[in-house]
């Protein structure tokens, strides 16, 4: 087992590694980066004083070295300005030459400086990841149990009057996108149109005091539509064992039906889909940024969103890392939870 | 729960039981006036071709016949008490308690996420509600009669990390586990192999007495029936038509069906010149197909148009004299039960011809990734599939070749078809190296002249295309015929050669049944003119009345185009029956190779000795020694040192100096072309018992 996760771990650094290069590579290409010249200088600019702009920023330089730069295994870069003030990758921290240190990035954890937010991406991303984790967390909370419970119930007796109820349900939430269902839950909940103000239609003020009225919308609209698939993926693993033959075996065992659901058919039926639960993290980064923005809670979705809108690239890059750490590490999880599920499944 | 209270009749009385299954479509009545009676400590028999109704005789007894399942008339009474009026708790409490059922594929009816230990604890800690530790000690009992090695390793393993026969004995240990009083067991053995089926039916005997259970065993194989029971019930579409206690039944059968089903099986005595097998006519009908008066009518040789088909169902008939021996025939009186069979066409043995095939040394081995999952550059192992084969096939002779899982026999034949090349040694087709020559390189000749009918007539045919398109399509790679015309005409003949209609040339393979689409195979392997034809079990998913047919039909195209065939098979009855000799495979070695008679007749290799003794022979004149072999067959993957057998071989220490572990034996030539390959001493193997010995008339 340990090898196999130093393996994957090893296998995770390289994805990550050709993932960042790519994202990179694309944030890095000239009309990117004359953007931010002309947003950050002048939106008159010449192409002379762009190309100068760049250069005392050191974006002209070739992209391996750059992006061994903002990895951390390349010496920042210095330049000398006709002032004789000498600028540099890591002497923009310290705002002394001297004091500065040769190499500035990820690694040493140094991600760069947010544009939007004038602020360090590190400490930003920081922030927000902990609030999309905080509303990620409830998600997760009422989703998964709600589904597999759903999900077992439907798949248990195939066919059923409560199977028909709850695969309709599970397709109707799963068909409605989060911008259409946050929208009606909104306007049903928090209106006045409908009269129910149970809830507030802004998350803002979750983001330092979170309570059941503020928050509860945002999480029920990633919820459902999350919910609706792994429900339907749970129906569908869950029937199918409830026609096996061990199932069968149990039975006429003589063992009582809520026992086979629970003992023999549940650890079964949940191989399939914990798959899929476990994918559900990386996509519900998705409906985050949709939902975030909704409900205007600034989290990290809402972070992407205002990264990507003002071409603040070194932002974006951080976004980026982190959004494919989270993917890979939710696989590994994934990955060792199904050979735990699994007994046919060793990994020796 | 405890058990029901004691009871002084019957343990099962089902009495004119009849069981619909309601599809959107229509009524299936599945079975119909179905009765039978189990005493105490007996063992009933039910017999039947598939879909004749007998697992859903058993799983009415289980009373679980699913949503679309229902009882429509009769009753079924356990130790006297009606288990179509017990509530559902009830039922429960007798469900693994009073009676426990044993089905068909082992793997498939034990979780595979829960271990062994925990599946069998859990019977009884429901149904007597004892302990975990009790419940513990009790599975370790239990396990321990089953005759498992290492009980305790076997109770924390998980299912698939045990043996098909292993896991059997898990499913059958889990059956005993609360002492029931009656035992259903549906076709339990199927899934095994000949040696560890033996081993497996002798246990369950054993048990039986044991433990004082009775059972109901349903197999569609007269010969463990005869084994296993002490009466038996027959069944022909949904109804039983014939009951009665072993020995009235075979010996003295009073329907025409019992009495066809036993001359369409190949017995000791049967020969393919001098007694061919008789096939059924005709196929078995639908549930819902089937014809008015007599369901068996129309493939009866007494049938009696105005008396049998008359639109009103048979009765159940007592034969005077015997014991409760009852038959469902109008005519039981008129027919002469003791007339020879009639018209059975004798035909003159054919002489082998010229050497066509010859095997030298041929090896095949592959390699397997240790570890496939999480693997990623692991240790490969090397299966040694095929070593050392070395054999020669004549013209229009039959080869059997005969063996248990893993042998290797399907592997030769890829070998010899091209599908995979050799490791080393070479086969000879007319002097003609082909060992590494994959198909595609074959020429059209070569591709021709070694045909193959497979295993399953259900996965080799193109369901999206018409039978006749198929033949055509196999006569254009041969390159036979100039048009479409030519071929159109030549597929005709081909349906003909095969006995099928012209008419389903132009039908789609699911408007046929098994044995129609087997036809249909052995036309596309014949289409060619194909020399040399591997028929890998060609007859073994078919129903035994279709077989045969099949069969009968293999031999006589055969017979007529001088075809060499090699017949690959684990039922010696069939392959004594039919083949000049006989070749014995054993974890990729052959064993013994000679004539038939030679292979059939002491001396014998030790593991065809066993293999003799273990297949079931529906004769109730023959006797056998009683050989079984302990534990399964290893592994392929890891061969025992030494001699491939030793591991289960029971002569073994009439070896000195443990040479059976250190050495493969050599190929020992006994007699003229009768190879056998064993350490044993000659005088050891010339003392050796005939094992299926027939008690004179
Ligand atoms: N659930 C079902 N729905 C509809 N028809 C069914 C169902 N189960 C069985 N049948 C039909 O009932 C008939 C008897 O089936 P059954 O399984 O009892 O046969 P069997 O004798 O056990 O055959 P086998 O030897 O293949 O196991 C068949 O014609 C089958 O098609
Ligand atoms: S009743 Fe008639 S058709 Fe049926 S088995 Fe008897 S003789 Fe044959
Ligand atoms: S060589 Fe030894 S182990 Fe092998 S079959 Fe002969 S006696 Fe048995
Ligand atoms: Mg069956």
């Amino acid at each position: 087992m340990g090898l196999f996760i130093l393996r994957r771990t090893g296998l995770m650094l390289l994805t990550c590694l050709c993932l960042t290069f790519v994202v990179f590579f694309l944030t890095n290409l000239y009309p990117n980066l004359e953007k931010l010249a002309k947003s950050q200088g002048n939106v008159r600019m010449t192409d002379a004083q762009v190309a100068s702009w760049l250069e005392n920023r050191g974006y002209d330089r070739p992209m391996p070295v750059k992006y061994g730069e903002w990895l951390g295994v390349v010496p920042g870069w210095t330049y000398q300005n006709q002032d004789g003030d000498t600028l540099g990758r890591c002497v923009s921290i310290t705002r002394d030459a001297e004091t500065a240190p040769r190499f500035c990035g990820v690694l040493q954890g140094w991600w760069g400086q947010s544009t939007v937010f004038k602020e360090p991406v590190a400490s930003v991303v920081g922030d927000k990841l902990g609030l999309t984790g905080r509303l990620m967390f409830w998600v997760m909370l009422l989703m998964v149990p709600s589904a597999l419970v759903l999900g077992v119930l439907a798949g248990m007796r195939e066919g059923s009057t409560t199977d028909r109820t709850l695969s309709t349900f599970a397709i109707t939430t799963t068909a409605t996108p989060e911008y259409v269902s946050g929208v009606i839950l909104i306007a049903v909940f928090t209106s006045s149109a409908v009269g129910l103000k149970w809830f507030k239609g802004t998350a803002t003020s979750a983001m330092d005091n979170p309570t059941f009225e503020n928050f509860f919308l945002p999480v029920l609209t990633i919820a459902l539509y999350g919910m609706g698939y792994i429900a339907r993926m749970t129906r569908a693993s869950m029937a199918e064992v409830m026609t096996a033959q061990y199932v069968r075996t149990a039975r006429l065992k003589g063992v009582s039906f809520p026992n086979i659901v629970m003992k023999h058919a549940l650890r079964n039926a949940l191989i399939a889909p914990f798959t899929v639960i476990m994918l559900q993290f990386p996509w519900l980064l998705n409906g985050v940024v949709i939902v975030e923005t909704l409900f205007n809670y600034k989290g990290f979705g809402w972070t992407l969103v205002q990264a990507a809108g003002n071409n603040d690239i070194e932002l974006l890059l951080g976004v980026s890392v982190v959004s494919v750490i989270v993917v890979l590490v939710t696989q590994l999880i994934s990955d060792i939870g199904y050979v735990y599920l699994n007994p046919r499944i060793s990994v020796t | 729960m405890s058990k029901l209270a004691e009871y002084e009749g019957p343990i099962l009385e089902i009495d004119k039981l009849s069981i619909s299954f309601f599809t959107r479509l229509r009524e299936i009545p599945a079975v119909m006036d179905f009765s039978c009676v189990v005493q105490p400590g007996e063992a009933m028999g039910l017999v039947g071709e598939s879909g004749c109704g007998k697992s859903t005789v058993a799983l009415g007894v289980m009373q679980d016949l699913g949503v679309n399942g229902h009882i429509v008339g009769g009753s079924i009474k356990f130790k006297g008490r009606d288990l179509g009026e017990m509530s559902a708790d009830e039922l429960r409490g007798i469900r693994g308690n009073e009676i426990a059922m044993i089905y068909q594929e082992p793997m498939a009816s034990l979780n595979p996420a829960m271990k062994v230990g925990r599946q069998l604890m859990e019977v009884p800690m429901i149904h007597e509600g004892i302990s975990e530790s009790d419940a513990y000690q009790r599975a370790l009992e239990v396990v321990t009669d089953v005759k498992l090695p290492d009980p305790e390793r076997i109770l924390k393993s998980y299912p698939h990390q045990l043996s098909g026969g292993q896991q059997q004995r898990i499913v059958i240990a889990m059956a005993l586990m609360s002492k029931p009083s009656l035992l259903i067991l549906d076709e339990p053995t199927t899934a095994l192999d000949v040696t560890v089926e033996a081993a497996v039916v002798d246990l369950v005997k054993d048990l039986g007495k044991k433990y004082g259970t009775s059972m109901l065993f349903i197999s569609h194989n007269l010969g463990l029936v005869l084994e296993t029971c002490d009466r038996i019930c027959v069944m022909y579409s949904g109804e039983a038509v014939e009951t009665g206690s072993i020995k009235d039944v075979f010996d003295k059968m009073q329907h025409p069906y019992t009495q066809a089903l036993f001359r369409s099986i190949p017995l000791p005595g049967t020969d393919k010149n001098a007694h061919p097998l008789v096939a059924i006519p005709g196929n078995f009908p639908l549930p819902h197909e089937r014809p008015p008066g007599c369901n068996f009518g129309p493939r009866c040789d007494y049938f009696r148009e105005g008396l049998c088909d008359i639109d009103q169902r048979v009765p159940m008939a007592d034969i005077p004299g015997d014991d409760r021996h009852r038959s469902r025939c109008l005519r039981i009186d008129e027919i002469d039960w003791n007339a020879p069979v009639a018209a059975s066409i004798k035909t003159a043995k054919t002489e082998p011809g010229d050497v066509i095939l010859k095997m030298d040394k041929l090896k095949k081995y592959y390699e397997v990734a240790a570890n496939a999952l999480f693997g990623g550059g692991g240790a490969t192992k090397v299966v040694k599939a095929n070593e050392e084969l070395t054999f020669e096939a004549r013209e229009s002779e039959t080869l059997a070749i005969v063996g248990e899982s893993g042998c290797g026999k399907s592997t030769f034949a890829k070998v010899l078809m091209g599908l995979e090349t050799a490791t080393e040694g070479q086969i000879l087709l007319d002097n003609k190296n082909i060992e590494s020559t994959p198909i595609q390189k074959r020429d059209t000749k070569t591709v021709a002249d070694v045909q193959m009918v497979f295993q399953n007539p259900f996965d080799t045919l193109n369901p999206s295309m018409t039978v006749g398109r198929q033949i055509m399509r196999a006569l254009e790679v041969f390159g036979i015929g100039k048009t479409d015309g030519d071929r159109r005409k030549r597929m005709l003949e081909l349906l003909d050669l095969v006995k099928l209609p012209r008419a389903f040339a132009d039908r789609m393979p699911r408007q046929l049944s098994g044995g129609q689409k087997q036809r249909v195979g052995i036309a596309r392997a014949f289409a060619g003119g194909a020399r040399i034809v591997v028929a890998d079990e060609p007859v073994s998913a078919l129903d035994v009345s279709v077989q045969a047919a099949v069969t009968d039909l293999l031999m006589e195209i055969q017979r007529e185009n001088k075809t060499t065939l090699l017949f690959i098979s684990h039922d010696l009855s069939i392959v004594r029956y039919l083949s000049d000799r006989v070749m014995v495979m054993y974890l990729g070695h052959v064993v013994e190779l000679g004539t038939t008679d030679q292979v059939f007749a002491p001396p014998y290799h030790p593991y065809t000795e066993a293999l003799l003794s273990a297949v079931p022979i529906a004769d109730t004149r023959v006797e056998k020694q009683h050989i079984v072999l302990e534990g399964d067959i290893p592994s392929a993957m890891n061969p025992p040192p030494g001699c491939p057998f030793q591991t289960r071989c029971r002569w073994k220490d009439q070896v000195p100096g443990g040479l059976c572990e250190k050495e493969v034996p050599p190929q020992r030539s006994m007699a003229d072309g009768h190879q056998i390959k064993c350490h044993l001493a000659q005088d050891i193997l010339e003392r050796m018992e005939p094992v299926i010995k027939v008690a004179a008339e």
